[in-house]
């Protein structure tokens, strides 16, 4: 007797819950080849707000965390990914070997920006020599609350881009890959199980078109990531939207981007504001 | 049927009748009456009506044992000027020592001054001590004094002794308007909630208030619901009128228009203007404001671009 087939709900992650769509929507996921996968949930507007609102609320404690304890984190998320690997390289699309490949390189992503979290203050940060009796030191500050569009590539893209944010002590509401969300929402299941606190990362599906806008126009995100945006119409709109309270961007990546290739520190940089300090030498 | 409440506080004993003569209240029936009301659409026009009629009603409140002559002369400016166009709130409410700063800052602009008085908030003092603090209020150029009853008394059945207090502070109050706080947190019942509610009434309050704000559950909808009840059910028993405040824990939007759908449906339209219905709140201020942005700019607004409370 064959058991009756339990499916997966995939539902959003907001604040370190999963809820549905406020608006009660969803959409259905299909394979490359046309396949239908699953139904993926349709965020609204409102839940771009209340993603933000989750978000701003887990920046104070994320922010304050110590860069060691975030780096922990991360390390601890790479190895929860690892545990994974086998369900999301079923929710990829590739083929199994490639599949399998590509998780590893998430996994592998995680672990070299987690490596970073207690040493991108010594490299961005800096101790100036002034003319004057006084200390003079540059660190870097996280931005705040970051909104991420996230690329088409479902895993490898997603963490290329989530964790150069939240490392440096930004929190991010990110909208996953539009025609393959599933492996954003199995690795936010990673990230609510992983001591992440909840709100850090906040995960949206649904349409790119939707919901990028009202996050670009959000007065309370201070950054935008456009890097999973195709449309140039949309980019330049969301750019301009941005605008309203000078949001730092980073513009599109044109696809087919290489997500295997080295990142580089461009990513953590740009989402991080240089605090200098004047403290008087002792006499 | 405008019968005679004349004689209710003749003595313990008819009050304690009367009071108790008071139907009960179904407990689930508020609950859910309150819950249905609260999933209420209001949105567009509609809301931006209801976004400012809810901040013309905000007594703009600081409590803290922290406040200092320029956190309540800052809040004055916002409550004259919310900004945005936004219209001006009902009331600031500040401790007595700090009247006299309130009613420089808001002088000539409408704004109304409330203290709360009567060893706020727990109200454990003498009588003499509660009048005192209201006629020092009072003579500081309080417009509205915020009252707490004796729930200590009102708990234990001496209902008596709560009505003869709030008599003695209307009469200190001479012009000023007389909130009297319930306090319903503390009351445990909603029939405990509606008898003080007729209680105040009976005394002479022109407001019957919720809460305190120092004490959780503070203005739940259901309790606003049984005193918004009780007001209308006072007035058509006496012809006389008085208004209703919820304070504490309203802190969004969506919490103030929850109210004013309540006010609608079971007090009416009488009742919602700032003249019998008020806010008591600090935060929600900002929040009116930002939805208030929201709607005409098209875009969510962030707390970085409105003023700390």
């Amino acid at each position: 007797m064959s058991r009756l087939a339990v499916r997966k709900t995939y539902k959003l992650f907001i604040g370190g819950a999963f809820p549905r769509s406020e608006s009660g929507r969803s959409y259905a996921v299909t394979s490359p080849d046309g396949d239908f996968l699953a139904n993926a949930a349709r965020a609204s507007r409102k839940d771009a707000r209340d993603a933000v609102v989750a978000a701003r609320k887990a920046f104070p404690g994320w922010s304050g965390a110590t860069a060691y304890n975030r780096g922990q984190i991360l390390y601890r998320v790479a190895e929860m990914l690892e545990g994974r690997r086998a369900q999301l390289a079923g929710e990829l699309g590739l083929g199994r070997a490639e599949a399998l490949a590509s998780v590893d390189a998430a996994v592998d992503r995680l672990v070299w920006y987690a490596g970073w979290s207690d040493k991108i203050a010594a490299v961005h940060g800096t101790a100036n020599p002034v003319a004057g009796p006084y200390f003079n030191l540059s660190s870097p500050e996280p931005t705040g609350v970051v909104a991420l569009v996230a690329p088409a590539d479902p895993l490898l893209g997603l963490v290329s881009v989530v964790a150069p944010v939240i490392v440096t002590g930004n929190t991010c509401v990110v909208v996953a890959s539009e025609p393959s969300p599933l492996a954003a929402i199995t690795f936010a299941e990673v990230l609510a199980t992983s001591d992440l606190p909840g709100g850090v990362v906040n995960v949206l599906t649904g349409r790119q078109a939707e919901l990028a806008p009202w996050l670009a126009a959000h007065m309370d995100v201070n950054a935008l990531d456009l890097t999973g945006v195709t449309d140039a119409d949309l980019a330049l709109r969301c750019e301009q939207e941005a605008a309203g309270n000078l949001k730092r961007v980073l513009r599109p990546v044109p696809e087919p981007a290489d997500w295997t290739a080295d990142p580089g520190l461009t990513r953590m940089t740009r989402f991080l504001e240089t605090k200098t300090v004047w403290h008087p030498l002792g006499v | 049927m405008t019968t005679s409440l004349a004689d209710v506080a003749a003595s313990g004993a008819t009050l304690r009748a009367f009071l108790h003569g008071l139907p009960g209240v179904d407990r689930v029936g508020a609950d859910q009456r309150a819950a249905m009301l609260g999933t209420r659409s209001i949105k567009t026009t509609a809301k931006a009506r209801a976004i400012d009629l809810a901040i013309s009603m905000v007594d703009l409140t600081t409590l803290e044992g922290a406040d200092t002559r320029g956190k309540v002369r800052a809040m004055c400016v916002k409550a004259v000027r919310p900004g945005g166009g936004a219209p001006r709130v009902a009331a600031v409410c500040v401790y007595p020592d700090l009247v006299p700063v309130a009613v420089e800052a808001v002088a000539g602009s409408g704004v109304k001054v409330a203290s709360v008085a009567t060893a706020f908030p727990s109200g454990r003092s003498s009588l003499d001590v509660k009048v005192a603090d209201t006629a020092f209020a009072v003579a500081a150029g309080a417009d509205e004094i915020d009252m707490v009853i004796d729930r200590g008394a009102f708990l234990s059945g001496d209902y008596l002794k709560v009505y003869e207090e709030i008599v003695a502070v209307k009469a200190a109050c001479g012009e000023a308007h007389l909130k009297v706080i319930l306090e319903t947190g503390e009351l445990v019942t909603y029939d405990n909630v509606r008898r003080a509610s007729w209680l105040a009434m009976l005394a002479g309050a022109d407001f019957i208030k919720t809460s305190t704000g120092k004490v959780s559950p503070a203005a739940t909808l259901p309790v606003t619901l049984i005193m918004l009840e009780a007001v209308r059910d006072f007035r058509d028993r006496t012809g006389r009128q008085v208004g209703v405040k919820p304070a504490g824990g309203i802190r969004t939007t969506k919490d103030a228009i929850k109210n004013l759908v309540l006010v609608q449906e079971t007090a009416g339209a009488d009742w919602l203007t700032p003249d019998w219905f008020r806010l008591g709140a600090s935060s929600l201020l900002n929040d009116l404001l930002m939805q208030r942005e929201k709607l005409a700019t098209g875009r969510y607004a962030g707390p970085d671009y409105f003023t700390l409370d």
